[in-house]
């Protein structure tokens, strides 16, 4: 479903200019659901970004559905085939635009036909009723604005989610729901996910196999089974591990 | 050591009015913070933050804050006015923000500002409070602290950051400090760094901690005692080493929806929220003695 190979990606002029990704490779197959974890700035959000043609300044070879991207521009059958949800559901959504009129200009832009049904059967999947329909942002609680970003992802029908840390500004309470949420649809639609998290936990919960990141490279790819028995190959993923399991005290 | 609370807060009430009435975001909080880590737990909106700035006198108008009584160290800090409170925060009592590119000044260096709030509480000379805020920034384990006094906000990391303000927070010797959501916009490995060091200054310096947090693991496993908190109110108060034996459903709801690395499962339990848990009974078991140990 996606490739990525030889993937660089930086920042500014030469002078001061930052490699924020080094030499990616990672592939994830139809319906898999793979997690990218490290600390901030290991340059794991930045591949989704790159990935989703966010980011204009990558070099390497990404392909989609056995097709290759081109640096600058993406196709209409691009943005149908991937889709991205973002971090922070209070940052994503046009305060001024009711749920209606975020679901109904995104199928518009895809050339879908008979909005008005597709409108209610994305509210329905992602567990909002019809009475969220006019709502706007401000009427929404930060597991509903997320609910909505990702009927926004759906509603292309994409194939490939991009997941860029989808609950960690959500209670754990409302993280329970939104992970729910995303494994359902995940059998529903039989979506691929990349998903990018710093909780080691969450992508547990989510994923069948992991890329550790550090300083911009792919430190190690596992499975999430050698993830819980705590086998990490490289000294930096148990660390992480042991980091993760909580407070230790001096 | 004294046996008396450094803080005690009977029934803290904040209100807000609204169009329809008026709102109270605490609803008749009580409790004692002895020398000791005091975790303060709950989902958003449900009153920890507010707590928190309600002791430190920030909460602004229209927004009312009232109790029966609010003590530090046996003297009433309730409704003082604005000169009278600035003595004690800062002073006595000090708070961590949750993101230090918001709290630090970008247009002056780190330097400039710890030895700022250092002379407005300690009024010392110029070259003293230099000195201490070297001191300051050895103690939070800063290692070149020449260098970051020189250095603006930006030009630090945000580990660094939150460390720098601690350092700032910490040079008047305060009594008590307040961290609200100290390490959630920090990454796993420097959170534990900055978690010492805070524990360190309540074991050496007999401060106390009121920490503020959405995480309860890392509450169960870094503070003493927990406070829960739902809808404004205290549900349950527990010591943490038996945090994951709690009895409220709430309690219990919001640590079952954790998903667990060392317990996989297939869906994770979704809390149910009940209405009784916004006015029904808590779990208090000792919540009437005025001693920091009997919770």
């Amino acid at each position: 479903m996606l490739n990525v190979k030889n993937l660089n990606v930086w920042f500014g002029l030469v002078p001061d200019r930052v490699n924020a990704v080094k030499n990616v490779e990672f592939n994830v197959t139809a319906g898999e659901s793979f997690g990218l974890v490290g600390e901030s700035g290991s340059g794991k959000s930045t591949i989704l970004r790159a990935i989703a043609g966010l980011i204009p300044t990558w070099s390497g070879d990404i392909t989609v559905d056995g097709k290759a991207l081109k640096t600058d521009r993406r196709d209409r059958a691009f943005f149908k085939t991937v889709q991205m949800v973002f971090q922070d559901p209070y940052a994503s959504l046009h305060p001024r635009h009711s749920v209606d009129a975020v679901l109904a200009e995104t199928l518009r832009l895809q050339g879908m036909d008979n909005i008005d049904s597709r409108i209610t059967k994305l509210l329905d999947d992602v567990g909002l009723g019809k009475g969220f329909r006019f709502r706007y942002p401000h009427q929404l609680s930060g597991g509903q604005r997320q609910r909505v970003a990702i009927a926004r992802a759906l509603a292309a029908e994409p194939r490939l989610l991009l997941l860029d840390e989808p609950t960690s500004a959500l209670d754990v309470s409302v993280q329970a729901e939104i992970l729910n949420l995303l494994a359902d649809l995940r059998g529903e639609h039989g979506l691929t996910y990349v998903m990018v998290s710093h909780d080691l936990s969450v992508v547990g919960h989510m994923c069948d196999r992991l890329a550790v990141m550090q300083h911009g490279r792919i430190v190690e790819v596992m499975s999430v089974d050698a993830l819980r028995s705590g086998a990490g190959e490289q000294e930096y993923t148990r660390h992480l591990i042991t980091a993760s399991g909580g407070y230790q005290p001096a | 050591m004294t046996d008396a609370p450094l803080l005690s807060v009977r029934d803290l009430r904040v209100t807000f009015p609204t169009r329809q009435g008026s709102f109270q975001a605490v609803r008749g909080v009580s409790f004692d913070l002895g020398r000791e880590r005091l975790g303060v737990v709950g989902e958003s909106g449900s009153g920890k933050s507010m707590t928190g700035r309600a002791i430190l006198g920030l909460v602004r108008p229209p927004g009312q804050v009232a109790a029966t009584s609010m003590t530090l160290e046996g003297e009433s800090i309730l409704n003082l006015s604005d000169r009278q409170m600035r003595k004690i925060r800062g002073g006595r009592i000090s708070m961590v923000m949750q993101d230090p590119k918001f709290s630090l000044n970008p247009v002056m260096t780190v330097g400039q500002q710890i030895i700022e709030a250092y002379r407005l509480h300690a009024k010392a000379p110029r070259a003293a409070a230099r000195q201490k805020a070297l001191e300051m920034l050895q103690a939070v384990q800063i290692r070149d602290p020449e260098r970051v006094m020189n250095a603006y906000p930006h030009e630090v990391s945000g580990g660094m950051g939150q460390r720098i303000m601690i350092a700032m927070m910490l040079a008047p010797d305060p009594r008590i400090l307040i961290a609200d959501e100290p390490t959630s916009a920090l990454d796993v490995s420097v959170r534990t760094e900055v978690l010492n060091i805070m524990d360190r200054l309540v074991r050496d310096r007999g401060m106390g901690l009121i920490f503020v947090s959405h995480d309860l693991n890392l509450v169960a496993r870094f503070c003493d005692r927990v406070l829960i908190m739902y809808a404004g109110r205290i549900v349950e108060t527990l010591a943490a080493k038996d945090l994951h034996n709690a009895q409220h459903p709430y309690t219990r709801g919001l640590l079952s929806s954790l998903p667990r690395l060392e317990a996989p499962m297939e869906r994770l339990p979704v809390l149910q929220r009940q209405d009784s848990w916004r006015d029904g009974e808590t779990l208090m078991p000792h919540a009437d003695t005025d001693l920091p140990g009997g919770l």
